[in-house]
């Protein structure tokens, strides 16, 4: 569960990337972030996983005060977010196989077991074959779908994807689409920045439209709202 | 830490040698390059050390004693002079071994000049050839020497040398020589250590993506910091460990062909076995620091971020 009371986020050149926003998202939700660049959407999600901090107001993220976190617990609540991005952010000398595994090697699990449920989440995203491959010699589709199976090998409780179709074709993109409504369908919440109209206006969610620091629509099942 | 997890950092840092084939290639180099550098003016200063130890150990003190000294008066000086605590040596010379040294000294040519002196007729008195166990106390020694003459009724001692001012001199040449040779040294110890470490640093900042998405994931600063450690010591250790074989087969090699070529120069190398270990230890021990320094220092800057 994820909670937002009145947080601001100002940078410090000055910019208002949030200007009070309060907002409550339930477990097992799935989340559309819509609205312009720049109007607040990364900065609403890098709060999320404590990449910043609110300059005012309070963030509770799985019971977690994320505004008042010490920095040696900050590890431990990513544990239980997975991060995805437009450029999928893979470790360019390991293979798929090993990008999966280290987020595993590093909550310390025991090797038998990062054996074999990375093995199991290699299946669940359909890329079984290439565990021995490099990110350079995978598609982006490709690249995406390890990226998420890093994500949720540790059954985190909270998937943030920033625009994880941005770089894909239509095509791959609905491929992506599938795997993280699938992820959603077995327990994960999912929050979703977005700019692709045909998707969010297909797969209807809850839509949360960003504007100015603002939260300018919350609409369930709601649509894009923008021309592109 | 789990045993486990300290296994998967050795065998991450280890990888990590081999997937930044260029970037470990670059750190290496300069290891190697900076260390082997340091190792040549180690060496050097090690033989100019040696050099001027040999040279001091050839200052000695002659004690001339009186022409009519009793064999008795000799034998109780002897023994009083090597009670001094500096003193390492007394030889006595008789007057006949004296002659029989200062033949030897003039050499052929010049025998002519002490013809006519022998056992009956030797104007040279008795002495003492003293050493001491430190070549810098040899005046204080002499002092302590002179002393024992002044205690006697009728002072022993015609008179005592040792090179005065010469002496001296020479100490402060070769004193000079290794104070140099520890500057040069101390300078490019320092040198060599910002050489590796920047190279290292250069390494790291293009992984600063890599600490990110560690970060990203959730890896504790301290979980990302170990395969760095490791990693920075393998390269210095296997940095060094080469220099090391590198420069003592070379000396080595040197040391063999001076033995034909300056073997006439009276220059004698310091053989390996003297300085082996002691470069060796000295030289893995730097590179294996600087290695963990220099990755140490570079990963915490950027786990700041």
């Amino acid at each position: 569960m994820i909670e937002m009371q009145d947080v601001w986020k100002t940078y410090a050149d000055g910019t208002h990337a949030l200007r009070g926003v309060s907002v409550l998202i339930e477990r097992n939700e799935f989340v559309y972030l819509v609205g312009p660049s720049g109007a607040g959407k990364s900065t609403f999600m890098k709060l999320i996983y404590r990449e910043e901090v609110p300059t005012k107001g309070q963030i509770s993220v799985n019971g977690f005060n994320i505004g008042k976190l010490k920095p040696r617990k900050i590890p431990f609540v990513r544990r239980n977010i997975g991060v995805i991005f437009q450029d999928y952010r893979l470790l360019p000398k390991m293979t798929a196989y090993e990008n999966i595994a280290f987020a595993m090697e590093v909550i310390e699990a025991p090797r038998r077991i990062i054996k074999k449920r990375t093995m199991e989440v290699l299946e669940l995203v359909g890329l079984r074959g290439k565990h021995a491959s490099l990110p350079a010699q995978l598609s982006g589709g490709e690249q995406q779908r390890i990226a998420i199976a890093r994500a949720i090998v540790n059954n985190p409780s909270v998937i943030v994807a920033d625009e994880p179709t941005g770089n894909l074709d239509p095509e791959t993109s609905w491929g992506i689409m599938n795997l993280l409504e699938e992820i959603n369908f077995r327990g994960t919440t999912i929050i979703m920045a977005t700019h692709n109209k045909e998707i969010v206006n297909t797969l209807r969610k809850r839509v949360i439209a960003i504007e100015n620091g603002l939260i300018a629509r919350d609409v369930m099942r709601g649509d894009y709202g923008y021309e592109n | 830490m789990k045993i486990s997890t300290l296994l998967r950092h050795f065998r991450e840092g280890a990888k990590n040698i081999l997937r930044n084939g260029w970037m470990t290639f670059a750190s290496i180099s300069s290891i190697v390059i900076s260390l082997f550098i340091l190792g040549v003016f180690l060496l050097l200063a090690l033989n100019v050390n040696n050099l001027a130890s040999q040279i001091e150990s050839q200052v000695q003190i002659r004690v001339f004693l009186q022409l009519d000294t009793a064999q008795a008066t000799i034998d109780s000086l002897s023994t009083q002079i090597k009670a001094i605590p500096e003193v390492s040596k007394v030889e006595f010379v008789s007057k006949e071994q004296g002659l029989e040294l200062l033949r030897e000294s003039m050499g052929e040519e010049n025998a002519d000049l002490l013809e006519g002196y022998d056992k009956e007729n030797n104007p040279l008195p008795d002495s003492f050839t003293v050493e001491v166990l430190d070549p810098q106390t040899i005046s204080f020694a002499a002092k302590k020497i002179e002393a024992l003459g002044q205690t006697s009724e009728s002072n022993p001692f015609l008179s005592i040398k040792y090179g005065k001012g010469t002496v001296e001199n020479l100490f402060r040449i070769t004193n000079a020589v290794r104070n140099i040779g520890l500057v040069i040294v101390g300078g490019l110890a320092i040198t060599a250590m910002f050489l590796i470490s920047t190279t290292i640093k250069m390494t790291i900042l293009a992984r600063r993506r890599e600490i990110s998405i560690m970060k990203l994931v959730g890896a504790t600063n301290h979980f990302i910091r170990w395969p760095f450690f490791i990693e920075g010591a393998l390269i210095g250790l296997i940095g060094s460990v080469l220099t090391t074989v590198v420069l003592l087969v070379g000396y080595d090699r040197l040391i063999e062909a001076s033995q034909f070529d300056f073997g006439l120069m009276m220059i004698k190398l310091v053989t390996l076995k003297e300085v082996g270990f002691l470069v060796s230890v000295l030289l893995v021990g730097l590179g294996t620091m600087i290695g963990i320094w220099g990755s140490t220092i570079s990963v915490r800057k950027y786990l700041k971020v």
